[in-house]
């Protein structure tokens, strides 16, 4: 693709270079550390399930029995492999044992370690084999049914009740929506668990429960025969239990997971190194999930000013790439954030909107952006809000953006009523078919407003991320320089999860995925639908 | 510009519209006065057809809607139909005897402001710590308010000179907002809420002020919520001293903060 834009295509693989080193610099520190909910979503992965009477999850209940043992250093999968050595082959029944006290950790501790990672290792193999089946029964479908081309329309429903999610997600599917976003009961991101079942009440949202995921999947796929258009499912990979919900997932066939690099640390207050750990886990089992992930570029721009933090996004954009790729994501499976958050009062902002969707397509040519709606300047005026709805629908379809979050008219006032989707569908759909070949036709002046607002913003961002090498990117975070958010390297939520590696430190899940990613291109859905 | 200073009466009707409306008899204004139109739309949860127009007219006759009428109906394929329409309302109301309480202060430019928050403080700062609370995540509105920068040009109160500001961002539980308020010897507490999905901001609201209140602190701090659902009725109602909705800004908030600060000081004098 030549560029629109005129960019400099030197800073652009200067900048993608910087990010790289960024991250390499971090391979030591989320290498040397585990966490609870990483050792926790491994023995999800084993299919270790179910709540205890006081509804506390299994995981929860194996991995704190064995940090009270001071074992949790050596990694879950060895006492899983342990108790199987000892004749538990199940490791759902080493759960139970454990937590019933029949089986001591320091007991499980004794056994051969070499003897316990065969075990461990081969116990991948079931969940491992369900999960690659989930894979390709999505590739079968987005194949057999297909996808859309072009704008990928993203809905959300939340009514805390997933059975009335069902009915409203099918409706929207009906409507014309291509991926359905489930949104989490508010504050679900900093539960150190995940609930567990199906549920019915919520607060601004559904609970994220693997049950829950499989409702909903299940609703979609009969949408989706109905329609003859595989439709998506989105969840939320943040939060406290990144991994864990990954794993889920992963065994649901979730097809999109909210899952940024440091959303976590700057606007959950989540502590540093747990995040950088837990994402890391988090987003291998995405990638070997076929999952596409979706990143929170768009929230730098609820705190700080689209304008000037433009290059921030940017920026964020490249790191996000760069911590995917490390964990095994392809570039098709990137779908990287940003926002259409520009003060509606500032002369040429429509401009500047559309030099940075462009220039988020022309530096990441095969990645499916994702396009977030003005949220920040709505303001109860459903009629006004409808316009830059509009105006942001056009940008979207003007510089070819894949993964189109709906706007709302009412954003700013409630939950979206049905027939706010139903109008927000209609709008979408009529400009990007009334728009749909615009961005063939045009070019950018040389020496225009956009041309030169996408050269500015690239500079910036270079010299930010440069920057950001200079000083490491813990340091950055604790001296604000993101979002101007101040996030302590020992401070923030779930410290007290991180733990460092024991010698005989085993986590088979993760040198599994490792030998198997990046994906090839025809096992990502999305790709082989592009 | 300033605000109605206290329980104050309705603003003059503007007499120079072409007829001159009744002050005592007010109902909404289509393209001619006293028509009493209404545009409204909503979902009836019935499949589209002749039946669920003749529901939604009913419905209509039901709130009180003259001569209803449908202008656009929509299938929206769940089983339920979406319509546009318009009526008349024959009701009114009397907007000359109206009142509506407000925040007691008047709006000070920010020069006033910093000058007298140095009279009544002597020189010590005044300290305001904010925090959007309970599981809310939006930080927003507090942000617009205290950071520096403010919103739609309205600097922020950590731009104004002689106030010492912190604050605490979003999902905030109220014992860490009371435990902070405590360290910083603040002078103003700010919450704001901006979630309320079932009434979940009363529920933290309420508890907030019960937490204040069992550690004995209520009359040491001037205790502030906003957010775009909230009233000065409703903040009253719950225990705090004020309450700022749509459209406050920094200015609002310092304004109120300094005359209060005046009443607190001159009364412990």
């Amino acid at each position: 693709m030549s560029s629109k834009l005129g960019l400099d295509l030197e800073k652009v693989a200067r900048a993608r270079a910087t990010a790289g080193r960024i991250v390499a610099a971090m391979h030591g520190l989320i290498e040397r550390h585990t966490t609870t909910t990483v050792e926790r979503a491994v023995l999800r992965l084993y299919g270790v399930d179910g709540v205890d009477d006081d509804e506390v999850p299994l995981p929860n209940r194996v991995v704190d029995e064995l940090k009270r043992a001071g074992a949790l250093d050596l990694g879950a999968a060895r006492f899983v492999g342990a108790a199987a050595e000892k004749g538990l082959a199940s490791p759902q029944a080493a759960a139970e044992a454990l937590v019933a006290g029949r089986l001591k950790a320091s007991e499980l501790a004794r056994v051969d370690g070499a003897r316990a990672l065969e075990h461990a290792r081969a116990l991948t193999g079931p969940s491992l084999a369900r999960i690659r089946r989930q894979r390709a029964r999505r590739v079968d479908l987005a194949k057999r049914l297909g996808m859309a081309h072009g704008l990928q329309l993203y809905l959300i429903v939340a009514t805390g009740n997933i059975h009335e999610d069902v009915g409203q997600a099918q409706a929207a599917a009906r409507q014309g929506a291509d991926i359905i976003a489930v949104i989490r009961t508010t504050g679900q991101s900093l539960l150190d668990y995940v609930p567990y079942g199906a549920t019915t009440e919520g607060y601004g949202g559904t609970y994220a429960t693997q049950e829950n995921f499989r409702i909903m999947r299940a609703a979609l796929d009969e949408a989706s025969e109905q329609l003859g258009r595989y439709v998506q499912l989105v969840n939320y990979a943040s939060g406290l239990c990144m991994p864990e919900i990954s794993a889920m997932g992963a065994f649901e066939r979730l097809d999109m997971l909210l899952n940024d690099s440091m959303y976590g640390i700057l606007f959950r207050d989540i502590n540093p190194v747990r995040t950088f750990v837990d994402q890391a886990f988090s987003r291998s089992i995405n990638a070997f999930a076929g999952a596409v992930i979706n990143t929170g570029e768009d929230n730098y721009l609820t705190t700080a000013d689209a304008v000037e933090a433009a290059h921030t996004v940017l920026a964020s954009q490249f790191l996000n790439e760069q911590f995917g790729h490390a964990a095994g994501l392809r570039d098709e499976q990137l779908g990287l954030g940003h926002a259409f958050e520009i003060d509606p009062s500032f002369e040429d902002g429509f401009l500047y909107e559309i030099a940075q969707a462009q220039l988020a397509r022309e530096v990441f040519p095969r990645s499916p952006l994702k396009y977030m709606p003005p949220t920040k300047f709505m303001t109860g005026n459903i009629f006004r809000g409808h316009v830059q709805d509009a105006l942001f629908n056009l940008v979207s379809v003007l510089t070819g953006q894949r993964i189109h979050l709906l706007g709302m008219l009412t954003e700013a006032i409630h939950t979206p009523f049905l027939a706010d989707r139903y109008l927000a569908i209609e709008a979408a759909r009529y400009v990007t078919a009334t728009a749909r070949h615009l961005g063939d036709e045009l070019e950018f002046k040389p020496g225009g407003v956009i041309r030169n607002r996408a050269a500015e913003v690239l500079d910036k961002a270079v010299a930010f991320l440069d920057e950001i090498e200079g000083m490491g990117l813990l340091a950055c975070i604790e001296r604000g320089m993101f979002a101007n958010i101040t996030r302590r390297r020992d401070g923030g939520k779930g410290y007290d999860g991180v733990v460092t590696k024991a010698p005989g430190y085993v986590n088979p899940f993760a040198e599994q995925l490792s030998a198997e990613l990046p994906l090839q291109l025809e096992e990502v859905a999305h790709a082989v639908h592009a | 510009m300033p605000y109605t200073p206290d329980f104050g009466s309705p603003s003059a009707i503007d007499r120079t519209l072409p007829l001159a409306p009744d002050p005592t008899r007010v109902r909404p204004y289509g393209d001619t006065l006293d028509d009493g139109f209404v545009q409204l739309s909503f979902t009836l949860p019935v499949p589209p057809g002749p039946e669920a127009e003749e529901a939604a007219l009913r419905l209509m006759r039901l709130m009180n809607l003259h001569e209803p009428a449908i202008v656009h109906t929509r299938d929206m394929q769940n089983g339920c139909t979406f319509f546009v329409a318009y009526g008349a309302c024959r009701d009114t109301v009397d907007y000359s005897a109206i009142k509506v309480p407000k925040a007691q202060s008047v709006v000070l430019d920010k020069k006033e402001v910093e000058a007298q928050a140095a009279e009544i403080l002597a020189g010590r700062p005044l300290r305001v710590i904010g925090a959007c609370t309970g599981t809310d995540a939006h930080t927003v509105g507090i942000d617009a308010i205290l950071n520096m920068k403010g919103i739609a040009g309205h600097k922020g109160l950590e731009s104004y000179r002689g106030f010492e500001i912190r604050n605490l961002g979003a999902q905030v539980p109220n014992e860490d907002l009371i435990a902070a308020a405590r360290e910083f010897r603040a002078d103003a507490v700010l919450v704001s809420q901006i979630v309320t999905q079932k009434n979940v901001h009363i529920q933290n609201l309420t508890r907030f002020i019960e937490l204040v209140e069992a550690e004995g602190l209520r009359d040491r701090w001037i205790l502030v919520v906003g957010g775009p659902r909230i009233t000065h009725e409703l903040a009253m109602e719950l225990g705090f001293d004020a309450g700022f909705g749509r459209q406050s800004f920094a200015s609002h908030v310092a304004s109120f903060l300094v005359q209060e600060m005046r009443k607190r000081v001159q009364a412990e004098a």
